[in-house]
């Protein structure tokens, strides 16, 4: 019933995990990995940024074709060692063209996080504008938005997108184009997440008491219930962050995503595939630094989720646990 | 010692020579979480020795945060494994609780000493039945005995602790039990092994007054039978008082007194013991009469809020369930009316009507004659001033993310009336109403206790200036002493305000220190209803009497023997 | 329980419905001129007219909607001009590429997805509950650091990363197995198995540590429940507190999860069925898009809505089935 909380073994005050931002950033300086892992997304963002200062200081272009560094007689494998790497070409050039591998990476880096957070930022808007329309419309709009919001984390993401390149005209620039197309397609799972955590605020007596004070339901919901959404929203987009980054891959890895010339880290591993036994180089890199970026954003939203959930820290202690709904995960990218 | 049960019970085939429970200078300490700063270590129990005789029986009083339950854990060694750090020395039965390695641990617990938990519900397995899980306990235990045998073996229980049909019960699940029932069934679980020592931790805190006046009673009648030992852990006096022989008040991990129970509550050597006595409510002390002039003769007993035939279905179809039926209720400006009721007797509910943050699903609620049952939420804005609500979570009825000064400036702010100094000025006077410093306007809620937490709710609802103010449980969630200051509060403020309250709770004796006028609810139902003192000493209700012989009181301990 | 699924299937057909809406105002009508990509770059306006007539593209856009379902629902008669050709319900139409009924040439790759998504899927459970199982009950020993930081890898690898690896190191380098060419299953079952192995792998590790991530922090929540502890403190060993009392609980989102997983492997395995050369309905829907062969794609995506839709309501019967607090309704 009511009185739980005379009766908790830890002291009253004091011991409930402070939430302000202060205390989250404190808690997030505190975790080495998270540390490390933003360390290296600050390091790629500022490569992504740039990419033509760095291109200008090795002295290459992106899109510049070199026919002699590459062995034609041996099908185009670059000539030298370990993908002909030299003073000129910092991580040698690309089999068959003879372009360089760096400048391309950096490039590409852009292209990766471009689309990667126009595409969340687009999540987060529907998301928690159909979230929040969910949780506080009325039956029929309510029962709408849940069922698509349920089709909408349960489609295979991939496939929709990849259909939809097949419709939309030829001229469209590609990134833009694949950021919206991603957005647009996978916002369920912050819908579902905003519904949820705005249905259980509403049943806060805080909520009430705001409904209490005469103000309009808008003006509730501006500020009682937005601020206390900022946390999961936040959270969620960092998981969303390295999702979207390996979907701009795998829709450039299938020739449906960003069109040639323009570098991408997903293009190039799908020509690696021919390539990866005479150039290994040429596999392994843009493979790294795919990996590097998706476990870096990977480990940072786990931090990031800890440090918005102390509780997680302090599970191992005698105390109540609660269970929390079913956590469906996206139909992911396989 | 008072009483020395021996013999007859299983228990008592190990005859030990030494104390039941012997306890020398335990401390446990919780590490605070990681990079939280702040020094990082709690001491949840300080220092704390006592001892129980075989059959005796203690009982462990103290409000929140007095480390109480962390104690009683320790007895079973359950801080093992936690990160918690334990030191002193806890002896069970002749058995040393911080040297057992584990299967010892596992041997004593339930074999020697059992706990009895709080929640009924949650502490029991969701997915099996209620019999099997006392059988796999009691199988742990006596690991030569058969499947049958220990389900015959929980039957037997289940039927001692008055489950009634026990045999077939036993294959129920715990959902499909009532609260009581699944509090009969944890204890049929302790008996199982037939223990030396039964720990209860809160075991009556989830139950209704009148269940939990049978489960103290199946307790008392438990022990007097098997001669087991009790420990009783708990937040109420009263509770106490009936069970157990020996008290042990616990403040902030320490003992502060300890002695038998008369001693304790009759002539208390501690200020602590004595302040925590006086402000224990008692359902037999009447009112205190208002001294200054009665609200009533200011002239306005106007009728203010008037329900009839009010009703509120939850769901559709063949699933709805109506939670409130029926109900009739008039509030005149400047009382107070009490409205006392079991879980489920849709009490919060009709608060929550009466404040229209729930729309009726039928009948007629008027507000100065003013049908306000059926309007929109937009019409319903020129009213909402008037009508306010205190809550029962002091946790949950304020927005963590906001200063309290904005909390309880919201409402001014959208009227719109005042400008910022303005408001700014008006929260700070309201902050110094209520008791708190008006300088901590700026202040975040989980920088303040849960009592002034519940001040600041009392403030945010005072600042729109209403003529009536429905407060839902707002003590329950209070420990004794802080409840005693926030009824006062509220009693001083209608007074001052001639507000009118409607004072919902489920504990009689502490609705008796406010109400003018008493209604009992049941089933979504009122069945009684008359001026507070009439119904508290002359119930007509069957029920109501039932309600009120249940309540636990100090008296039975306090009077001398 | 007849009840609950009677009306997921109602909602379940209404999901489809607006499904169909939405996908045929995308891909038939928003874009350029179905009847130029049905009939070919090289057409010349008087047959483009031809083909504009067969497709009755003539009709207002309600009707030609209606004429679509009907032919999913009921079939459909196509004239190709000298013969009438009939199309069985389920009829999505005829491939622009070659004239194929479109529900055949989803029949002819059914196989190799199926293959693929079961096989996968078992190795996804096994391995990811196994993980996640260990790393839950290891709490704060080194097994758990690795584990922690392997699954963490794990969700952060693509599976054309991963597959990549599989193929270069064990066909390429250490030549332990022949790269990958798909045999039947009825063909020859032994090669059937031995050339699924790397797919499985890549998309099984893949998926599993998905799975482990939840298994563990399913499993952690449940342990932290207040009926273990109960029976912790009557003395029941730690083991048979995981056996008995918590895995089944911790259990029930991973195979909720599982299964709508399940049902979108069916269109969603596009990258490894492409990395492997695996002939089915996601590389179909690959080579359909960059033919724009519209039937097709339309058709891959209404297969895969419908059996998400399904899987779904699976996965949710299977959660409450396992976690009994949960009921459906």
């Amino acid at each position: 019933m009511t009185t739980e909380l005379l009766t908790t073994a830890e002291p009253e005050a004091g011991t409930a995990p402070a939430s302000g931002p202060p205390q989250v950033w404190r808690r997030l300086r505190a975790r080495k990995s998270a540390l490390a892992a933003a360390a290296v997304l600050g390091l790629l963002v500022l490569l992504a940024l740039a990419a033509p200062l760095l291109a200008a200081i090795e002295g290459q272009d992106p899109n510049a074709y070199h026919d002699t560094l590459v062995d034609s007689a041996r099908g185009g494998v670059p000539f030298g060692d370990f993908g002909g790497i030299s003073a000129e070409h910092w991580l040698g050039v690309e089999p068959g063209t003879g372009r360089d591998l760096f400048v391309r990476l950096v490039y590409g880096a852009r292209v990766s996080l471009l689309v990667a957070v126009g595409a969340t930022a687009v999540q987060i808007l529907i998301g928690v504008g159909i979230g929040l329309a969910a949780a506080l419309g009325n039956r029929l709009v309510e029962s709408l938005l849940t069922h698509v919001t349920d089709v909408m984390v349960a489609m295979p993401l991939l496939v929709f997108a990849i259909a939809l390149m097949a419709v939309v005209p030829a001229d469209f620039p590609r990134p833009v184009l694949l950021a919206i197309a991603i957005g647009l397609l996978q916002w369920g799972g912050m819908a579902r997440l905003v519904r949820a955590q705005t249905l259980s605020l509403m049943k806060l007596d805080f909520v009430s008491a705001a409904r209490l004070t005469g103000g309009s339901t808008r003006r509730v919901a501006r500020r009682e219930l937005l601020p206390s959404l900022a946390a999961p929203v936040i959270t969620y987009a960092a998981v969303l962050l390295p999702t979207n980054i390996v979907m701009e891959a795998s829709m450039s890895f299938l020739g449906v995503g960003v069109k040639p010339p323009t570098p991408s880290w997903g293009h190039m591993l799908s020509t690696a595939t021919t390539w990866f036994r005479a150039d290994p180089m040429y596999v392994l890199l843009p493979a790294l630094m795919l990996f590097v970026t998706t476990l870096a954003f990977t480990v940072l939203g786990d931090g990031v989720r800890a440090a918005l959930d102390p509780r997680e820290a302090s599970r191992l202690r005698v105390g109540r646990g609660r269970r929390k709904a079913r956590t469906s995960g996206a139909g992911g990218a396989a | 010692m008072t009483t020395q049960l021996t013999s007859g019970g299983p228990a008592a085939g190990r005859r030990e020579t030494g104390p039941l429970v012997a306890v020398s200078g335990l401390s446990v300490a919780f590490s605070a979480g990681p990079g939280e700063g702040s020094g990082g270590i709690v001491r949840a129990v300080d220092a704390l020795s006592f001892e129980l005789a075989p059959g005796g029986a203690l009982g462990i009083v103290g409000e929140s945060g007095s480390g109480k339950s962390t104690a009683a854990y320790a007895l079973l060694g359950l801080h093992r494994d936690t990160g918690a750090d334990v030191t002193g020395s806890v002896t069970v039965a002749g058995h040393d609780v911080q040297a057992a390695d584990d299967a010892g641990l596992r041997r004593l617990r339930g074999g020697v000493a059992a706990m009895v938990f709080q929640d009924p519900l949650s502490s029991l397995d969701p997915y099996q039945a209620v019999g099997d899980q006392i059988a796999e306990v009691y199988r742990v235990h006596h690991r030569d005995a058969s499947r049958r045998e220990a389900r015959a073996r929980a039957a037997e229980v289940l039927d001692r602790v008055g489950i009634p049909d026990a045999a077939r019960r036993a294959r129920s699940r715990p959902h499909e039990f009532s609260g009581g029932m699944r509090q009969r069934a944890l204890i049929a679980m302790a008996l199982a092994c037939r223990p030396q020592l039964l720990v209860a931790d809160e075991p009556t805190t989830a139950l209704d007054v009148t269940v939990q006046d049978q489960i103290l009673g199946l307790l008392r009648e438990l022990r007097a039978e098997t001669g087991m030992g009790l420990i009783l852990v708990t937040h109420d006096l009263g509770v106490a008082a009936g069970s157990v022989d020996d008290l042990l008040v616990m403040k902030d991990g320490r003992a502060v007194e300890h002695g038998p129970v008369r001693d304790v509550l009759h002539a208390p050597r501690e200020d602590y013991t004595r302040d925590l006595l006086a402000a224990v409510p008692r359902v037999n002390v009447r009112r205190e009469t208002r001294t200054d002039g009665l609200p009533q003769a200011g002239g306005d007993d106007s009728v203010l809020l008037e329900a009839s035939a009010l009703r509120r279905e939850f769901g559709r179809g063949k699933r709805a369930v109506t939670a409130v039926d029926d109900v009739s209720l008039t509030v005149r400006a400047g009382e107070t009316v009490g409205v006392v009721g079991e879980s489920g007797s849709g009490k919060t509910t009709l608060g929550r009507m009466l404040v229209r943050l729930l729309e009726p699903t039928g009948g007629r609620l008027s507000y100065r004659g003013r049908d306000i049952g059926g309007m929109k939420e937009r019409e319903l804005r020129a009213f909402r001033s008037e009508l306010q609500m205190v809550f029962q979570d002091p946790v949950s009825s304020l927005n963590p993310r906001r200063s309290i000064g904005e909390s309880i400036a919201d409402p001014l702010r959208a009227a719109g009336k005042l400008d910022d100094a303005a408001i700014v000025a008006r929260v700070r006077e309201l902050l110094e109403r209520v008791g708190l410093d008006p300088a901590s306007y700026h202040r975040y809620p989980h920088e303040f206790s849960g009592g002034q937490r519940q001040r600041v709710g009392i403030a945010r609802a005072l600042a729109p200036e209403p003529k009536l103010i429905v407060c839902d449980e707002p003590v329950s969630a209070l420990d004794v002493t802080t409840q005693a200051q926030v009824v006062r509060l509220l009693g001083e403020l209608q007074r001052d305000l001639g507000l009118a309250l409607v004072f919902i709770a489920h504990d009689l004796a502490v609705v008796r220190q406010v109400s003018d006028r008493l209604v009992v609810m049941r089933g979504g139902r009122i069945v009684e209803e008359g001026p507070a003192d009439t119904v508290y000493e002359r119930p007509a209700h069957a029920y109501t009497k039932g309600l009120l012989a249940a309540v636990p009181r100090l008296e039975a301990a306090e009077a001398p023997a | 329980m007849t009840g609950y699924l009677l009306r997921r299937a109602a909602g379940a057909l209404a999901v489809l419905l607006v499904l169909s809406v939405v996908v045929y105002a995308t891909f038939y009508i928003a874009p350029g001129d179905p009847a130029r990509l049905a009939c070919g770059p090289r057409c010349n306006p008087g047959q483009i007219a031809q083909v504009r007539a067969q497709l009755s593209l003539g009709d207002p856009v309600y009707l030609q909607y209606w004429h679509f379902l009907q032919g999913i629902v009921a079939g459909h008669d196509y004239s190709t001009g000298t013969a009438l050709l009939h199309c069985d319900a389920p009829c999505f139409g005829l491939s622009y590429q070659n004239n194929q009924q479109v529900t055949d040439m989803l029949i002819e790759r059914l196989p190799a997805t199926a293959s693929l998504a079961v096989g996968a899927m078992a190795v996804a459970l096994l391995l990811g509950t196994g993980t996640g199982l260990l790393s839950a009950l290891r709490r704060g020993g080194i097994t758990e650091r690795v584990l922690t930081w392997l699954t963490l890898a794990g969700t952060a690898t693509p599976v054309f990363i991963s597959g990549l690896g599989l193929l270069m190191l064990f066909c390429a380098y250490l030549a332990w197995l022949p790269f990958p060419t798909y045999v039947p299953l009825t063909g020859d079952p032994e090669q059937w198995a031995w050339n699924m192995l790397l797919p499985w792998a890549a998309l099984g590790l893949l998926e599993s540590a998905k799975y482990a991530r939840l298994m563990r922090s399913s499993m952690l929540e449940t342990l932290a429940e207040d009926h273990i502890r109960t029976f912790r403190a009557y003395g029941v060993a730690e083991r048979k507190l995981v056996t008995r009392h918590a895995l089944r609980g911790a259990v029930a989102p991973v195979i909720a999860l599982s299964a709508a997983d399940f049902g979108s492997m069916f269109g969603g395995a596009v990258l490894t069925e492409m990395m492997f050369g695996l002939p089915g309905i996601g590389a179909l829907l690959v080579h359909a898009t960059t033919t724009l062969d519209l039937p097709v794609v339309v058709a891959v995506v209404m297969v895969t809505g419908t059996a998400v839709v399904i899987a779904n309501i699976v996965a949710d019967v299977l959660y409450a089935a396992a976690d009994r607090r949960v009921a459906l309704r």
